[in-house]
């Protein structure tokens, strides 16, 4: 199969920091590929290297085919980009940030309205409105548009859900899925665990490391211990008696639950009874499916 | 090139829509201009003047009548020797003192000439200048009666113009080129610079470079709409200071406006340098005012001659572009010199926008870092 | 219940003709971490500058701490202490020379600031990091210091505006009991976040739309009542009823 992106080994330090550290993975054409994790796990410099805007100490890369060093050029033409701050001009109305964009990459709105049409119907509405009067949901959604306006072949969206409300983001999630039938392969980046569901496959990235890369399912499934949840309506004093228990392995606040894990994998009375000693008369323990996060969370506790 | 006019479009766009700056861009000046025009007087009223008659004969006698009577003029007093023109200076009612040599009329019957001198108080440049030239119209129209309609250039009087304190006469005119380097120095690399920065700072700089726009694309993007602004600039001075004060340019308009637009792009260069060592608006701006605001207004001749700074401050001010700029403005505009007398400065202006342009290119990043 | 600590009744704010809040009751309680959440616009921001002392309401009462928003804001601001995901530590000051500022602006005398300074760093291990600069620390670290500046002065409630935003899922939970814990001594936590996998962690929830509460419950009982698996799909059945959740499996 044609891979969209290839890169293996790919490192990258700024001064002493290493924000990048030997990352290797492939994506295929017309997937939406996400990297997860927290700020500061390289996520924007390794995107920052796709798009040819940094160039990797050490590693190669080689995104629709061309060298990100000496095809630069070329592979501009070809590459949608969000930056992490919507990259739109406030001042500019909504129309002329969209015409601008497309001016700018040789076509013209009217060219590949089809793409644009069900982001952008959104927002037509409000077609002469400066863009920095736009609200957080607005802007994204004028941001995907501009960056789509040329009918790039790869569409790199750098934590394009970040500062945007629930509904917005389920929104911008559902467009993307319908891009997909566009034949546009789409990489983005997000902090927020539950957004990895809405991607074929995902990159968990950590520390400028990938942790692991699969399907959002089977990176779930690789959680290796049982995993159960207890409630209690005292939740600090819960999880300090969770983890005071001698058979715990872990023990985490997770919404309104505590997510535990046992050595053994199995409860028996002896950890009803700590409890009742801790003074949780309540608990109520029962066994759940692991998150992303659950396992996120594994592998970060993992040692090398 | 479809690509690089939608560029420039943009540009534009950001320009008028954020009409607070381009207010103060055009309406800076201009209220400066008109500010000095209407804060000096054209016209004199019974201006102070003093009377050194050394000759004491019925000529000067009459051409002095003539000039208290009509009504520009008031005599302050009547001096006896010449180290009385300080004395009636310092008293500061008297602009200026009119000067008969010794033996004035029966030269002048005699030889046909004979020499006035005007001394004006040059500390008040726009009184002196006017004072002086009432003077010298009424000697001319004294003379011509003198000598009758038949022969009007049998007589001549030789007036003789002398300042005092203020030898140069650094007039309002002097003010003008002042305005026009500072402004344009202002526009040019100020909001070039700060309009790059800005791209930086909201992260569609990110966007641009990842496009098909070339840099040089983008640079000249972002000069050509102020290039235009700078030069509407130039001629916005001129008009309203020719229009206020009557300021002539006296040497070549096209030359003038040719020098402009070569220090404006000289401007726009060092605008676009500053912008690569800068990442933030406030970065480009602390650059652009402290670095090339105060040296212009105070090193480059604008407020305080060069001639009179300790030696180090002349060194400084040598790496100044607007201080070379002042001195081509001034060259044309008031003592109405050519390219001949100018060409050093042209020449020096030539090589730094070179200079500038070099290094922007090369410094301006086709990547992050 | 009579330990409420903020009071809400009939709060009315406008701007103009705009109508920001539309009549708001709803009580806090001590040591509660109470969620307050809403779509942008919701007017979300214009109530806690309300109860935090900024914006004076246009009608209704709002007690907080104790004392009367619209005439005691000066009291109220020395009981309330703030953090940002944003801003909320000088990157160019120190650990200690943070720490101490925040002491002395809250009119902590200078002993009670160095025993503080020393419980803290002894408590969240930050010994090494004393003298080093906010700029250098990781992330993490910061979020959890940013937190503890804002409790130093032990106020009657803190409120935090999306404090674990883009944290990493280890320091996160470690985020969250220091939250647990601060509850626990009877600090009311007031959450305001767009991220509704951190409101779960809330002990109730209210949720905001145009100008309203239009929900407020315990997130158990809310999921419950929308038959909703998360508070995510109750905030997206509550806003707009036709879009799916980001969970559809």
């Amino acid at each position: 199969m044609y891979k969209t992106i290839e890169s293996s080994g790919i490192s990258k330090s700024f001064g002493p920091t290493k924000a990048l550290d030997e990352i290797s993975f492939s994506v295929n054409e017309s997937e939406v590929f996400g990297f997860i994790g927290p700020d500061g796990a390289g996520k924007t410099t390794l995107f920052r290297i796709i798009t040819t805007l940094l160039l990797p100490d050490k590693g190669e890369i080689k995104v629709l085919g061309l060298d990100c060093k000496a095809d630069y050029k070329k592979l501009r033409k070809n590459i949608g980009y969000m930056p992490g701050r919507f990259s739109l001009y406030q001042d500019l109305t909504v129309e002329e940030n969209l015409n601008f964009y497309a001016t700018v990459f040789g076509t013209t709105i009217e060219e590949n309205y089809d793409l644009i049409s069900d982001i952008y119907s959104h927002i037509e509405p409000f077609k002469k409105r400066l863009a920095g009067k736009l609200s957080g949901g607005m802007k994204q959604k004028l941001a995907l548009s501009c960056a789509l306006i040329h009918k790039p072949e790869l569409l790199v969206l750098d934590e394009p859900t970040t500062g945007v409300d629930a509904v917005s983001r389920s929104e911008f999630w559902d467009m993307l899925a319908k891009l997909r039938q566009h034949k546009i392969t789409i990489l983005v980046s997000t902090p927020y665990m539950d957004e990895a569901m809405r991607c074929d496959r995902v990159a968990l990235i950590q520390g400028g490391k990938i942790l692991a890369i699969d399907t959002p399912q089977k990176i779930r499934e690789g959680f290796s211990k049982k995993l159960f949840s207890a409630r209690a309506s005292e939740k600090y004093k819960l999880i300090k008696a969770l983890k005071q228990f001698h058979n715990t392995l872990t023990a985490y606040p997770f919404g309104d639950s505590v997510h535990v894990t046992f050595m053994n994998d199995t409860i028996d009375d002896s950890l009803y009874d700590h409890l009742k000693t801790s003074g949780i008369n309540d608990a109520y323990i029962t066994e759940t499916e692991a998150g992303i996060e659950d396992r996120f969370l594994e592998l970060m506790n993992k040692p090398e | 090139m479809k690509r690089f006019l939608g560029f420039v479009k943009k540009e534009f766009l950001h320009i008028f829509r954020d009409y607070r700056t381009l207010f103060i861009l055009f309406g800076i000046p201009a209220a400066q201009i008109l500010i000095f025009g209407y804060a000096v007087s054209t016209e004199i009223k019974n201006a102070g003047v003093a009377i050194l008659d050394l000759s004491h004969d019925e000529i000067t006698l009459k051409l002095t009548d003539k000039i208290i009577s009509s009504g520009f003029f008031k005599r302050t007093e009547n001096l006896l020797d010449y180290n009385d023109i300080d004395r009636v200076f310092r008293k500061g009612k008297t602009k200026a003192v009119i000067i008969f040599e010794k033996g004035f009329g029966k030269k002048l019957v005699s030889e046909g000439n004979a020499a006035l001198s005007i001394i004006a108080d040059g500390s008040e440049p726009n009184t002196a200048t006017l004072v002086t030239n009432y003077t010298l119209a009424i000697v001319n129209d004294f003379s011509t009666e003198l000598a009758g309609p038949g022969n009007p250039n049998s007589i001549r009087i030789k007036p003789e113009v002398t300042m005092f304190y203020n030898p140069n006469l650094k007039s309002h005119f002097m003010f003008v080129p002042g305005v026009i380097t500072l402004i344009l120095i202002l526009i040019c690399a100020l909001m070039t610079s700060v309009t790059i920065a800005r791209e930086k700072e909201f992260g569609t700089m990110e966007v641009l470079l990842v496009s098909p726009l070339r840099p040089i694309q983008i640079i000249i993007g972002k000069v050509m709409p102020y290039f235009f602004l700078s030069f509407i600039n130039v001629l916005l001075i001129l008009g309203l200071s020719w229009l206020v004060f009557g300021l002539p340019v006296k040497g070549s308009l096209v030359l003038l406006l040719g020098e402009s637009m070569l220090y404006i792009l000289m401007s726009l260069t060092l605008g676009i340098f500053i912008s690569t060592v800068s990442d933030t608006m406030q970065q480009a701006i602390f650059i652009s005012l402290i670095g090339l605001m105060l040296p212009t207004i105070l090193l480059s001749g604008f407020i305080f001659p060069i001639e009179n700074m300790p030696e180090i401050y002349d060194y400084i001010s040598m790496i100044l572009p607007p201080r070379y700029f002042i001195s081509i403005i001034k060259n044309i505009m008031i003592k109405g010199t050519g390219i001949m007398f100018i060409w050093k400065e042209t020449l020096i202006l030539i090589l730094m926008t070179l200079f500038f342009i070099g290094i922007s290119v090369r410094k301006f990043k086709i990547r992050l870092e | 219940m009579d330990n409420k600590v903020i009071k809400v009744r009939n709060l009315v704010k406008r701007f103009g003709k705009f109508v920001a809040n539309d009549n708001l009751t709803f009580d806090v309680h001590e040591g509660e971490i109470f969620g307050f959440l809403g779509a942008n616009g919701a007017g979300k921001t214009t109530a806690i500058r309300i109860l935090s002392g900024l914006l004076e309401p246009t009608s209704g009462e709002v007690i907080v701490a104790g004392f009367n928003a619209g005439r005691e804001s000066e009291q109220i601001k020395k009981n309330i202490g703030y953090m940002c995901q944003k801003f909320s530590l000088y990157e160019d000051l120190t650990v200690k020379e943070n720490i101490t500022l925040y002491g002395g602006i809250y009119g902590l005398k200078t002993s009670v600031i160095r025993n503080r300074i020393h419980e803290l760093l002894e408590k969240l291990h930050f010994r090494e990091y004393e003298n080093r600069l906010i700029s250098a620390l990781p992330l993490g670290l910061r979020q959890k210091l940013a937190f503890s500046v804002a409790v130093l002065h032990e106020p009657k409630i803190v409120f935090l505006d999306e404090p674990t935003g883009g944290v990493d899922p280890i320091t996160r939970r470690q985020f969250w009991e220091m939250i647990y814990e601060t509850a626990a001594k009877g600090i009311t936590v007031f959450v305001t976040t767009h991220y509704m996998d951190e409101a779960e962690y809330c002990d109730r929830i209210s949720i905001m739309s145009e100008g309203k509460i239009v929900a407020l419950d315990t997130p158990e009982n809310l999921k419950k009542q929308f038959n909703a698996g998360t508070v995510e799909e109750v905030f997206i059945k509550i806003a707009r009823p036709n879009i799916s959740p980001i969970h559809n499996s």
